[in-house]
């Protein structure tokens, strides 16, 4: 394989490297009073050994995905190893110690050695020598030992030159990047060998390579030299997508160790470009030029963040202060911020972007060692302190087992938060001493005040009007507006301020396909976060989220010490109103003359036609240029010079191309960008608008839309109203996708280019959208402009249709004259008949004329040309057809989302023909466990466990063959979900275990997946709960799907779905449905090529679905890599669906996605038809197989040599695609499979719960109590959970009696303790526990609390991990301490106490009673929609904490219901004592003391006892959290119930 | 897009007629509108589909979802306009359409579609009313001339298209009004004629040239025709019936239907004809076919008195109601039951007219009948025989033929013309360009397609104009 020498692969095919992700385990071990020792080498080891399980390991089982660690210089070693080799060296301080990887090819090394002599001197230093570093590769990987370096040190003396150790590390940095500039120059770029420099320091040293973690150690001998020691160590797990061997990405880095993934990359990358010219520094002073470039461009994000950060340590900053700017906290949204820390982040805000993304970053520069966390708290981080002065931190706790008695401390990092230890001082520096601290340092609030101008704080101007109707249409058609852009976008946007909503997919051509002229924005899809990190709720976690735009010039980056003169202007959010524009364009008079605005015509003459676009944008960048330089440092891009004479260079193309050109003229930062167009409309118009560069938009055209319909809107809402409407509208639909790609911060947004590009050529992209992807060229320059003309023409032109009105659009809905789609009258109603008729003539006329419309282009395989294998075989040796439909699965539909008609019907047809049906998201009653008097069944094969994790007990999990992880949706990706609760009946509630009449939210994420190794631990949790099922993951396509179809594989996934784009939904806003996700031929040919070219296929069964229609389909799918086949669509089809796109309205007239009773009854489907459909569809299948030479599927995955363009297709768009990557084969030696073939290692062998099961065996058998005894470790991981499977198989949901399984344990639990706990077993553990505490706890009981030896005080120190009680269904847990973020996130229905929880606590709470008796962080009972909190507010201050927007504060009421408890009053008489549990509205101090009693019954909870001792002092400070809807929802299930009761009948509805 | 719960709160509601004893009377139209108010709810009920079948179900592509949202919206005068931008004449389909789109309409799955043939002809009775239909004048002008031939549906969509593109039209006639079968085969009691007229008026208005009583290969030859003109339409129809060649074919009073209701219609147009008066007036009346046709002549008989009037078809009777889940979103068969029948007649099916039986006079006086049976056959088809022994006879003075028509007439212009026909007779040319084998002579409505509905001639015309348009200037701006 061609390699890099990074040991990556070059790009080929669809594979390419600079997708590749990596998350991981990190921790540190350190002595805070500097005491050094080997000791703490040896148990850094030890955290690695110990978090092997946050790791990964590839086809080559002794190939792990790189391990390392950061210590301190070892000092005593080095001195007399170095006299041995004959030199001497000086005092710890006056010397650096360099690791450096050289190749192993002889005259490659000679010229990295010769590199260093000829830097060095130059620089005015001394080299004292070199050292081989002894190693014993025997532990290494046969994959990777080709790629091993030769590994030496090198010793550099201090220079006369340098002042102090702060100079000497800038020298040597300035070195290491001139030797990585040398040797680049002197042997190539692309073939360096391995040379890459590690570490070069004074004071640290990184020992990595491509080793298992348990293996760095025996790697590196002198880390088994007793005489090595350091008082910190500081290591690295990494667990990568990819399998290829790459020294230089094993972590750590220089300075860091980074858990997480920047998601701005791109951006950040540009604009550390873009700075160029505008940087200069004190410090560095000449030896900044000898810096560039900086970042090397294909590293790793986590490499690329680290070189920032050097730089801006280099440059004079602080580590923590370095940090703060890179990962600054949210500040924008914060109310509990104070002024002084919001003053540093808003100043420094203009100096740099915020690196995004969720982070833990452990870093050091050999005398501090510190960790923060991104603003979202989105990777685990815990730590102890001991009473001899060690601090132990790690992604998990219980790392290094550490006598419980010692432990003075044990906390975590908290969101945005920072964690120092100063080992030269001796001791920890928390967070808000090292933040104030820093932010007192400067007067940053004045600075801002003096540089920073706000647009509202500017004088008024005269806005523009809006034109009359004729000349607004005009425009409107030249921009290329259509009756939906006016219908479902402008005027529900300004009526409603949302993004709109839609449902049912995409099933319309590509841009690059259509027909008719698109706009520019179409040829974008918007990328968004899967696995390897995670999309944030915008709406509940808006406090995460910022839209400030900074516009105009930035101020010098490396200005560290004082105020710089360039003023900074800020808009609260980037999209302008036209007065808002005015004042920018007339900034010049105000704010000290500190701005000039020059405002850009983006227009060129009519006449030039579309040859002459090109030569528009030439002038446009030299313009640009050049009032640049005259001092101009707010540029607007307008196109409002349009009209009959100039056409409009596409806004986009305008805006990016001066983007990109003024980042290589090195003039970015000197000018702010403003776009003033006609052109954008739709969020995701503003959304490439931004990513492209463009500071702030002004969309004037869609106000002068709204100032046109002004007579139909409502009489309480004006124009000016409407407009602000449409504003907000925008805003939060950008937000929303800012979110689905996991960034919070426009900002950072800002120019990241979070796209690809489908259907544009090479020569655009690197022109203009430089770095973007585009996998299969497309069109240029000219045919862009032509689309762009020809709008132009017909805009001005006589058209009569267009005389009055805008063009019809026809993309949302079909139309005669609009927009081309695969669901036409025509293929539906042939499917329909074909199925209902049995008639197979008919059905080969739907495929027909479905492939037809594809040859019309609908889609890239509509351009595929079949040749097979040359040779066709005779049909009766083709296999049969029960062997097909076994690979066909119907997609995931919920019950709830469709109706119990047509999701049972769909089910008992898969299950007729052997193959699977999909639960979708919304539990499965077990009912259908059972099958059916006539041999039916209604049970789904696939059970579908998503974000919301509704109904997913251990009954329903062990009731599957196949578990879906949903970590995306086609139509939808990186979008929760949402059930509106007037579509939540008592059934849909009942199977979801929620409130009827409640809405349910399902978050955009899953909380348990923040990272590829937190999806590898769910994995791990469900094949513990039902090790026969197969466990797999739905992804969606887009660019770099591949490389984490890889990292699934690794993950130890069965099986990977890959999703196009055109799946449908039941609701979605449109933005989503339209705008992202990449068409599944893409998606899938590069999962299968990333797949075969990492030897990882053969362990892996690949899905495809989402827009599946035919039997070509099915075997272009088989030939571009898949095995197996869904069909949501055209399942729903095939039982009666009409494409009504209704789903979200309740109104779907043939009785599928509506729970309406009546429309039910108009249900048409029956088993049949769809058995029909793939009955047929698999005969059709096995037709095109006997023609291309196929004889089983297994033959036919992976040759997509068997495919050729086909190109007799006369499209003007089509010409220049090219599908040479698409269809590329990778070459693979013998031996390795291309289709699965076998299945995966789990390790399940390995856990605890085998002996668990073994001691429990009377108890499942017979229902015998038992009492077993356990000992853990971290390692020891969803402890509980196998046993609790076999409990639910045999049990169902009622399990077995209380605590007929009682489990005493004692340590620290692994990650998942308790998943899915069955009733009847109880776990009761003395230790602590990491995090995910019972996650989906189905009924069980679960008891954490302190050792006995602890000398801690419970409630001040951590118990549990985050992410507890994740979507717990029943059951109850009590926990003696804190636990961390996201305490029962989709809780709904577990009891639990816990004596304080961290930020977002109770989110999206759906049942069940929470008790915290301590305090919470912020955000609580965000999205909470159901059940019921007590929390203790002593401080008075829970209010500010919690979000209000679903939840009412109560206090807790004593008396009244005390005596109805009792018997004594209220209008219960007669019915003796109440169950406080039945009425969540009332009784709250009776269940509230129930609680705590229970809470000190189990855990002898000092904090319990307490409280209850002094009842009365504390009832009244618990504040009940009571959610709105819920409350109303009780109300009126209780006053049907009244109802009921005096009419004598039964409410309960079952059906 | 109507109201999203629309109809699931209002009934369908339809126009009614007015009452039987009173329009028997006269030949005036006695269809009913919807008030205000109704109108709306009806628009209301349209579920503004994802895919609209009713939109692919209409011949023209009536956009209706979105006249029907503006029908509710209370905006019809907005709704003319979608509605003019796919058809040219609304208050002709709105009148005589058998509304293939109502059969297509999703609520029809429960048989209760969306009213939109009535909703149509509301919104352009109201332009009329309103006088919102105003003529649409070309801008500039071409220096070609084409000749429409046939002033029908097609004719007349296609010469106004033309006209409004720029070219100089002419539209020949052979009779002296235009509007084809429209006016001389429709009774006025289903579209009254003045409502032609007043959109011949717009046509002249924009330009086209109307050429009556010509008729081509007679009045005008071939050859002239194909000098004057850069380009010519045929729009000619289907104008030749069905016989009936069994014995007594030949009797007094047996005539095609067509001779008798263009009768009637020049009789109530005022126009003269020299052929002898066909009346039913007291005598025993029999149709033969369950046609529209037949159905008209049915109601033409009644307002003129006949004493009984028996209609029979060959076919079987059809299901009262389709098979809706394997017929839907298609047309249906299933019985159809006119405002006609309502005014009185029997209705007979699976019968064959075995000859016709004459008095001494050579005047007709019954029909001879026979049963037949329709079995399943090879391939889907349907094989018919008679059964033995049924044979019967049926009272009539007066037989009408209106089994349809066979294709084109040939004689004359065709064949002077010398274009090629299809294999049913009907002139060849395809639906892209509306090509005949003859250079620069182009073929639509039922001329091209055979008979077939007004809708379909006005749609050809339309896309026979775009044609005509593109082959003239290379491109052209006229809507598919």
């Amino acid at each position: 394989m061609d390699m890099k020498a990074s040991g990556l692969p070059n790009t080929q095919g669809l594979y390419d490297p600079s997708n590749e992700h990596d998350n991981c385990g990190v921790g540190f071990i350190c002595n805070i009073k500097n005491k050094k020792s080997h000791e703490i080498i040896t148990q850094g080891l030890q955290i690695l050994v110990n978090m092997d399980h946050r790791g990964a390991v590839g086809a080559d089982p002794l190939a792990g995905d790189g391990a390392g660690i950061i210590m301190q210089i070892p000092h005593d070693m080095l001195v007399e190893e170095c006299a041995k080799l004959g030199f001497t060296l000086p005092e710890v301080g006056e010397y650096a110690v360099g690791q450096v990887f050289l190749p192993r090819d002889e005259a490659a090394r000679k010229a990295c050695l010769q590199a260093f002599d000829t830097v060095v001197p130059r620089e005015g230093q001394e080299l004292l020598g070199w050292r081989s570093v002894p190693v014993d590769n025997s532990c290494l990987g046969e994959s990777v030992k080709a790629a091993e370096p030769e590994i030496r040190q090198v010793f550099i003396k201090k220079g006369a030159n340098v002042a102090d150790e702060a100079a000497f590390e800038r020298k040597l940095f300035v070195i290491r990047k001139q030797v990585h500039h040398v040797v680049w120059d002197a042997i190539g770029d692309d073939s360096h060998g391995n040379f890459y420099i590690p570490t070069l320091s004074a004071r640290t040293i990184v020992y990595k390579g491509m080793v298992l973690s348990s293996n760095l150690g025996n790697f590196y001998l002198d880390l088994q030299d007793p005489r090595t020691t350091s008082a910190l160590a500081l290591v690295h797990q990494r667990f990568s997508t990819n399998t290829f061997p790459s020294w230089e990405l094993a972590q750590p880095f220089r300075y860091l160790c980074h858990n997480g993934e920047i998601n701005t990359v791109r951006g950040n990358i540009n604009w550390m470009a873009a700075r160029k010219a505008t940087m200069s520094s004190d410090v560095l002073g000449d030896d900044l030029d000898k810096l560039w470039p900086l970042i090397g461009d294909g590293s790793s994000d986590s490499a690329t963040f680290d070189n920032a950060l050097e730089l801006l340590v280099a440059g004079g900053y602080s580590l923590s202060h370095a940090m703060m700017m890179m990962i600054p906290e949210a500040w924008d949204n914060n109310p509990l911020m104070d002024d002084e820390r919001r003053a540093f982040y808003e100043y420094h805000a203009a100096l740099m972007e915020p690196w995004d993304g969720p982070a833990a970053v452990c870093f050091t520069d050999g005398r501090q060692i510190g960790a923060t966390l991104d603003r979202n708290g989105l990777r685990p981080a815990r730590y102890v302190v001991t009473d001899d002065d060690f601090v132990i931190m790690g992604s998990e706790v219980g790392v290094i087992p550490v006598d419980e008695s010692k432990i003075v401390k044990k906390w975590r990092l908290q969101p945005g938060k920072m964690f120092l230890i100063d080992l030269v001082e001796g001791r920890i520096i928390d967070d808000e001493e090292i933040k104030s601290s820093l932010t007192q340092a400067k007067p940053y609030q004045e600075w801002l005040d003096r540089t920073q101008i706000k647009v509202e704080d500017l004088p008024d101007e005269n806005p523009a009007m809006a034109p009359d109707h004729d000349t607004l249409l005009d425009a409107q058609q030249a921009f290329g507006y259509t009756q939906e852009d006016y219908k479902h976008f402008i005027k529900p946007m300004a009526l409603t301020g949302q993004d709109p909503i839609g449902s049912m997919g995409r099933d319309t051509p590509i841009a690059v396909l259509s027909e008719r002229p698109k706009i520019l924005y179409d040829y974008f899809t918007q990328n968004f976060a899967q696995v390897t990190n995670p999309p944030i709720d915008p709406i509940r976690e808006e406090l995460v989220m910022s839209l400030v735009s900074l516009i105009g010039p930035r101020p010098n980056l490396l200005n560290v010490n004082r105020i710089g003169t360039r003023k900074r202007l800020e808009v609260r959010q980037p999209i302008l109103t036209n007065l808002d524009l005015e004042k920018i364009r007339h900034i010049e008079n105000h704010v000290d003359k500190g701005f000039k605005t020059y405002t850009l015509s983006m227009c060129y003459p009519a006449d030039q036609g579309a040859e002459g676009m090109e030569a528009a944008l030439d002038k446009l960048f030299a313009k640009a240029e050049k009032v640049v330089n005259e001092g101009y440092n707010i540029l607007i891009l307008s196109d409002r010079p349009l009209d009959a004479n100039h056409i409009a260079i596409p806004a986009l193309l305008a805006t990016a191309g001066v983007h990109h050109h003024l980042i290589r003229t090195g003039q970015r930062t000197s000018a702010g960008l403003v776009v003033e167009t006609g052109e954008a409309r739709r969020v995701h118009d503003f959304c490439l608008l931004g990513g492209y560069g463009a500071e702030a938009i002004n969309p004037y055209l869609a106000f002068d839309t709204i100032v046109d319909f002004a007579d139909e809107l409502p009489d309480d809402i004006t124009i000016e109203e409407a407009q602000k409407r449409y504003v907000k509208a925008v805003d939060k639909g950008m937000l929303k996708v800012f979110s689905k790609m996991g960034i919070s911060t426009f900002q950072s947004y800002c120019g990241a280019q979070i796209f690809d590009a489908i259907g544009l050529n090479a020569t655009l992209i690197d022109r203009y959208f430089t770095k973007t992807a585009s996998k299969i060229g497309g069109i240029g320059l000219l045919e862009l402009a032509t689309e762009t003309v020809r709008r132009h023409r017909a805009a001005f032109g006589n058209d009569p249709l267009l005389k009055h009105h805008l063009d019809v659009g026809g993309e949302l809905a079909w139309r005669h004259r609009g927009e081309a789609h695969a669901w036409t009258p025509e293929t539906i109603s042939l499917l329909q008949h074909a199925v209902r008729k049995s008639d197979r003539d008919t059905y080969r006329q739907y495929e027909a004329a479905m492939n037809a419309h594809d040859v019309k282009v609908q889609n890239l395989r509509g351009l595929f040309k079949l040749k097979g294998t040359g040779k066709s075989v005779p049909l009766d040796e083709v296999e049969p057809i029960e062997a097909i439909c076994k690979r066909f699965a119907s997609g995931a539909m919920s019950f709830g989302s469709i109706s119990w008609e047509a999701h049972t019907n769909i089910a008992i047809a898969m299950n007729r023909i052997g193959a699977k049906s999909n639960t979708g998201e919304g539990g499965e009653e077990a009912v259908r466990f059972t099958p059916l008097e006539n041999g039916d069944s209604m049970r789904s094969a696939i059970k579908q466990v998503a974000s919301g994790r509704f109904g997913v007990t251990a009954e329903y999990l062990v009731n599957a063959d196949d578990i879906q992880i949903k970590m995306a949706q086609g139509a939808k990706p990186g979008e929760g979900g949402q059930l509106p609760g007037h579509k939540v009946n008592e059934w849909i509630g009942r199977v979801r275990h929620s409130t009827p009449g409640v809405g349910l939210i399902s978050p955009p994420p899953h909380h348990d997946i923040y990272s590829i190794e937190d999806l590898a631990q769910l994995i791990h949790d469900l094949k513990n709960i039902n090790p026969k099922a197969r466990i797999s993951v739905k992804l969606v396509s887009e660019v770099g799907v591949g490389t984490v179809a890889a990292g699934v594989s690794k993950a130890y996934a069965d099986h990977v779905t890959i999703s196009g784009f055109d799946g449908g939904t039941g609701a979605s806003p449109l933005t989503s449905t339209q705008h992202a996700g990449g068409p599944w031929e893409i998606g899938l040919a590069e999962t299968h090529q990333t797949l075969v070219m990492n030897k990882l296929r053969g362990r892996i069964c690949v899905q495809v679905d989402g827009g599946l229609r035919t039997a070509r389909d099915v075997v272009v799918g088989a030939l571009l890599g898949a095995d197996e086949f869904g069909f949501a669509t055209g399942a729903l089809i095939a039982q009666g669906c009409l494409m009504m796109r209704k789903c979200h309205l309740n109104t779907c007239p043939v009785g599928i996605a509506t729970q309406n009773s009546e429309l039910r009854k108009l249900f048409p489907g029956e088993p049949g038809h769809v058995v029909n459909f793939f009955t047929y569809l698999a005969e059709e299948v096995r037709v095109l197989m006997a023609e291309l030479g196929f004889r089983t599927i297994n033959e036919m995955i992976g040759q997509s040599d068997a495919i050729e363009m086909n190109t007799a297709i006369d499209h003007w768009k089509a010409e220049g695609l090219d599908f040479t990557n698409l269809l590329h084969k990778p070459v693979v030696e013998a031996g390795v499979s291309i289709y699965n073939t076998e299945s995966q290692n789990h390790g399940l062998d390995k856990a605890l719960d085998n002996g668990l099961i073994i001691q429990a065996q009377d108890a499942i058998e017979k229902g015998t109590p038992v009492k077993i005894s356990s000992q853990l470790i971290n390692v020891n991981r969803t402890f509980g959970t196998m046993l609790s499977g076999r409990v639910a198989m045999k049990y169902g949901k009622a399990g077995l009696p209380e605590d007929t399984i009682f489990i005493d344990a004692v340590g620290t639990a692994g990650q998942s303790l308790g998943a899915w706990l069955s009733p009847g077993i109880t776990i009761d553990l003395k230790g602590d526990a990491n995090d995910y505490v019972g996650k989906g706890l189905a009924g069980g009981r679960i008891i954490v609390r302190p050792a006995d030896n602890s000398t801690l005080v419970a409630e001040h120190n951590m118990i549990a991990g985050n992410t507890c009680l994740y979507g717990a269904t029943s059951g109850e847990a009590y926990l003696s301490g804190i636990a961390g973020e996201r305490f029962a996130v989709r809780n709904s229905g577990a009891t639990t106490v816990v004596e304080g929880v961290g930020d977002h606590g109770c989110e999206y709470m759906t049942g069940g009673i929470v008790c915290v008796l301590g305090a919470t962080g912020r955000n609580f009972a965000a999205g909470m929609s159901g059940g019921i909190a007590y929390v203790l507010d002593e401080a008075g201050d829970f209010e500010s904490r919690c979000n209000l927007a679903q939840v009412d504060l109560e206090p807790i009421k004593a008396e009244d219901d005390q005596m109805e408890v009792e018997g004594q009053g209220g209008d219960l008489e007669g019915h003796g004592r109440v169950n406080v549990e039945h009425d969540m509205t009332r009784y709250d101090a009776q269940r509230l003391k129930d609680l705590i009693e229970s809470h000190v019954h189990y855990t002898n909870s000092a904090r319990g006892r307490h409280i209850l001792q002094n009842w009365p002092d504390f009832m009244p400070k618990f504040v009940k959290v009571m959610p709105v809807d819920y409350r109303r929802a009780l109300l009126d299930i209780q006053a049907k119930d009244r109802a009921a009761e005096h009419n004598g009948v039964n409410t309960s509805v079952g059906n | 897009m109507g109201k999203p719960t629309g109809f699931l709160e209002h009934d369908r509601q339809d126009r009614a007629y007015g009452p039987v004893k009173d329009r028997v009377h006269n030949y005036q139209e006695f269809v009913i509108p919807l008030k205000e108010d109704e109108l709306k709810a009806q628009g209301a009920r349209c579920m503004d589909c994802g895919i609209p079948f009713c939109h692919n179900g209409c011949p023209v592509m009536n956009i209706i979802p979105e006249f029907n949202d503006l029908a509710y919206q209370g905006d019809l005068k907005s709704a003319l306009e979608i509605l003019h931008s796919t058809n040219n004449f609304p208050e002709f389909t709105g009148r005589i359409c058998p509304a293939p789109c109502e059969a297509s309409c999703t609520l029809n799955l429960d048989d209760h579609p969306v009213t939109i043939k009535t909703i149509e002809c509301a919104i352009v009775d109201a332009g009329w009313r309103e006088g919102w239909v105003k003529p649409i004048m070309a801008k500039t002008h071409t220096d070609k001339a084409v000749a429409v031939v046939g002033a029908g549906p097609a004719g007349m969509a296609c010469a106004q298209q033309l006209a409004r593109a720029g070219h100089s039209v002419s539209l020949y006639e052979k009779n002296h009004h235009a509007g084809g079968l429209m006016r001389y085969g429709i009774p006025d009691f289903k579209l009254e004629k003045s409502i032609i007229d007043r959109r011949l008026g717009q046509l002249q208005t924009e330009g086209v040239d109307f050429r009556p009583n010509m008729t081509i290969g007679v009045d005008v030859s071939v050859e002239k025709l194909m000098e004057d003109y850069d380009a010519i339409v045929l729009t000619g129809g289907s104008e030749k019936p069905r016989d009936l060649p069994v014995p007594g074919r030949d009797l007094n009073g047996v005539h095609f239907a067509l001779d008798f209701l263009t009768q009637q219609n020049r009789r109530n147009g005022g126009e003269s004809f020299d052929v002898q008066d066909i009346l039913a007036t007291d005598t025993n009346v029999l149709v033969i076919g369950g046609g529209d046709t037949g159905s008209d002549c049915v109601g033409t008989s009644v307002r003129q008195g006949a004493t009984s009037i028996t209609q029979i078809e060959i076919m079987p009777k059809p299901p009262e109601k389709e098979d809706k889940l394997n017929t839907w979103p298609n047309w249906p068969q299933k019985l159809r039951t006119s405002s006609s029948h309502e005014e009185g007649c029997t209705r007979d099916w699976n019968v064959v007219t075995k000859e016709f039986l004459g008095d001494e006079n050579g005047n007709l006086r019954a029909a001879k009948c026979m049963r037949v049976e329709w079995t399943p056959g090879e391939g889907g088809q349907w094989n018919m025989s008679e059964v033995a022994g049924s044979e019967f006879e049926i009272a009539c003075e007066h037989a009408f033929l209106a089994m349809g028509f066979v294709h084109p007439i040939h004689d004359g212009m065709i064949d002077a013309l010398g274009v090629d026909k299809d294999g049913r007779g009907n002139v060849a040319a395809n639906t892209d360009d509306y090509q005949s084998s003859v250079s620069k002579v182009f073929a639509a409505g039922d001329m091209r397609r055979g008979q077939s509905l007004v809708v379909w001639a006005i749609r050809e015309g339309r896309q026979a104009a775009r044609a005509v348009d593109e082959f003239l200037m290379g491109t052209t701006e006229l809507p598919r």
